[in-house]
């Protein structure tokens, strides 16, 4: 469903995008993860065809982009990173000019309103005006827009970013719902938990590349030990310097919290015991692990 | 709807259809008509004021300006200024609105619509909205018996054209702009200076010749010779440099302010 190949792209003297490529398949949820700045809003734009590449080829639904980016995006549904709902109008009327966009009449548009509001459970706001809905409305709505030419293909920019999270939930019900239909979904994110929740596959991308890429639970067992113990409090980095880093496959201390990763932990927590000082977190590993050990702990701004 | 109606619209959507621009106009349109009311008081009130005043007020003092009553000098003048007004106003205000603040071209970039689209839309609706402000005057105008024949008519094309010539400058002015500040400077360093020198409120003649010639450079002056002609039966020669010189400025502003908006949004 989506071909990217050897995609640059720089701004200025910056290169954003250094070389990337992936592809999804048709039904596939694919996850682009990475921090701030990584490029992952780029490669989007780039694969719609909002921005023309410096060099790469895409094909998005069978067609070259950018040559043909707007005959591709007539089966392609957006939900962009910020809300882009037109103000001027109410809820229905946001989903009936949009799908005019595509060449629906305003009968054929007004035809899906009812069953758009109910998927994203807005039936009763439907003549509410925009700054009426709360984020998590506003959210389901462009979700709700984003589903008015029936797509094949959705692109969502951070999709759940600033949703308390009831609303968040409901979004990822609303998401599986999709993936259930066969749709193919390409999602930035950097929610490790919802890349995992959703995700058939994940890349993640740093400085302008993709760093690795493979399914979640894969990618966890390829780069992390069985067990996580983190460790923090009075007296953390003595302990971590005489015990932590010797017992431990990979250990590092970042701040005040000292992160243990062993595939035999019990060593570890006995020398735990009676270190009354001392709180220690035993857990699985997750996606979050894999990402921060790719690309570090250090802030992106 | 049936899946295969939607699979047609879609398709047809597909194509490469020339009118794809009209779903801009439509939806500035649909904005506009919730308005309608007040939008409508304004567009007439507006050239009422001033007819009135300035008009009453002015016309007083002055028996004939180049062979007119006042009142015919200013409403023809006026008519032009407010093309002018209201086609900068929607090209500068509404249109950065919906690029900056209100991200409607984005949106409209996720479905299956092209920049180009986009602009020649606005374009478009701007000109309309600026011809539909000189329709008012010409309203207005002829509630007071200015209008001398049915032939007056012949303005409205001009109208449109003068309104395309503003509205094409005012969407370059836009896709440079960081912040609504850039067109205050626009407004009165450019525009106002440009209504003084182009034979609005009193004949261009008043002025200094290297005024004039500016002036000459500049499409309001040639707006107003037409408007005065059509409209008020005032001596009309020159009409091909009128309005070639009022189509030079809409074509090349056009061309210039989709590479422009090209580069802002695509960038």
């Amino acid at each position: 469903m989506l071909h990217v190949q050897n995609l640059r792209k720089h701004y200025g003297p910056l290169e954003v995008v250094r070389g990337v490529s992936f592809h999804v398949p048709r039904g596939q949820c694919f996850g682009l993860l990475g921090p701030n700045g990584a490029g992952k809003t780029t490669t989007l734009r780039c694969c719609l065809g909002l921005t023309r590449p410096d060099s790469g080829e895409i094909r998005l639904a069978g067609l070259p982009v950018p040559d043909q980016a707007r005959e591709a995006r007539v089966r392609v549904g957006v939900v962009p990173q910020f809300d882009n709902l037109d103000p001027d109008f109410t809820v229905a009327e946001n989903l009936v000019v949009f799908g005019r966009y595509f060449g629906l009449s305003r009968r054929q548009c007004e035809a899906k309103v009812d069953r758009l509001l109910n998927f994203a459970g807005l039936r009763d706001k439907a003549h509410a005006r925009i700054e009426a809905l709360s984020g998590g409305m506003k959210r389901r709505l462009t979700l709700a827009r984003a589903m008015i030419n029936d797509p094949q293909v959705l692109f969502m920019d951070e999709p759940t970013t600033g949703l308390d999270p009831q609303a968040r939930h409901l979004v990822w019900d609303r998401l599986k719902t999709l993936i259930t239909e066969g749709r193919t979904i390409v999602l930035t994110t950097h929610f490790m938990d919802e890349a995992q929740r959703l995700c058939d596959r994940v890349a993640i991308m740093d400085h302008g590349a993709l760093v690795i890429e493979d399914a979640p639970r894969r990618l966890i067992d390829r780069e992390i030990e069985a067990t996580v113990i983190e460790v923090y409090g009075e007296g953390v980095e003595a302990w971590f310097h005489t015990h932590g880093s010797r017992l431990s496959t990979r250990a590092e201390l970042a701040g005040d919290t000292a992160f243990c990763y062993s595939d035999d932990p019990e060593p570890l927590m006995k020398t735990l015991d009676g270190q009354s000082e001392l709180r220690a977190l035993r857990r699985a590993p997750n996606l979050e692990d894999v990402f921060l050990k790719l690309t570090g702990r250090d802030l992106r701004d | 709807m049936t899946d295969a109606a939607l699979t047609a619209a879609l398709e047809s959507a597909n194509g490469a259809s020339p009118w794809r621009f009209l779903h801009v106009v439509h939806r500035n349109y649909l904005v506009w008509r919730k308005l309608l009311g007040s939008a409508l008081v304004g567009h007439l009130a507006e050239p009422l004021i001033w007819l009135v005043g300035l008009g009453f007020g002015l016309g007083r003092l002055l028996q004939s300006v180049d062979g007119l009553s006042y009142m015919e000098f200013l409403g023809s003048g006026m008519l032009c200024y407010s093309v002018m007004n209201s086609a900068s106003f929607e090209g500068l205000w509404s249109a950065f609105t919906r690029l900056k603040i209100q991200r409607t071209w984005e949106s409209i970039l996720h479905a299956p619509m092209t920049v180009a689209d986009i602009v020649i839309g606005e374009w478009v609706w701007i000109a309309l909205k600026g011809a539909l402000s000189g329709t008012a005057v010409l309203l207005v105008m002829a509630a007071f018996g200015l209008v001398k024949s049915i032939a007056a008519l012949w303005v409205l094309p001009i109208v449109l054209l003068v309104g395309l010539a503003f509205g094409g400058v005012a969407l370059i002015i836009t896709a440079l702009a960081k912040s609504y500040d850039s067109f205050t400077y626009y407004f009165s360093l450019i525009l106002m200076p440009m209504v003084l020198m182009s034979g609005v409120f009193f004949p261009m003649q008043q002025l200094p010749q290297a005024v004039q010639a500016i002036a000459q450079l500049l499409p309001l002056a040639h707006a107003t010779a037409l408007a005065r002609g059509l409209v008020v039966d005032a001596p009309l020669d020159n009409v091909a440099l009128h309005v070639t010189v009022i189509l030079l400025y809409a074509a090349a502003s056009i061309v210039i302010a989709s590479r422009l908006v090209y580069k802002r949004l695509m960038g």
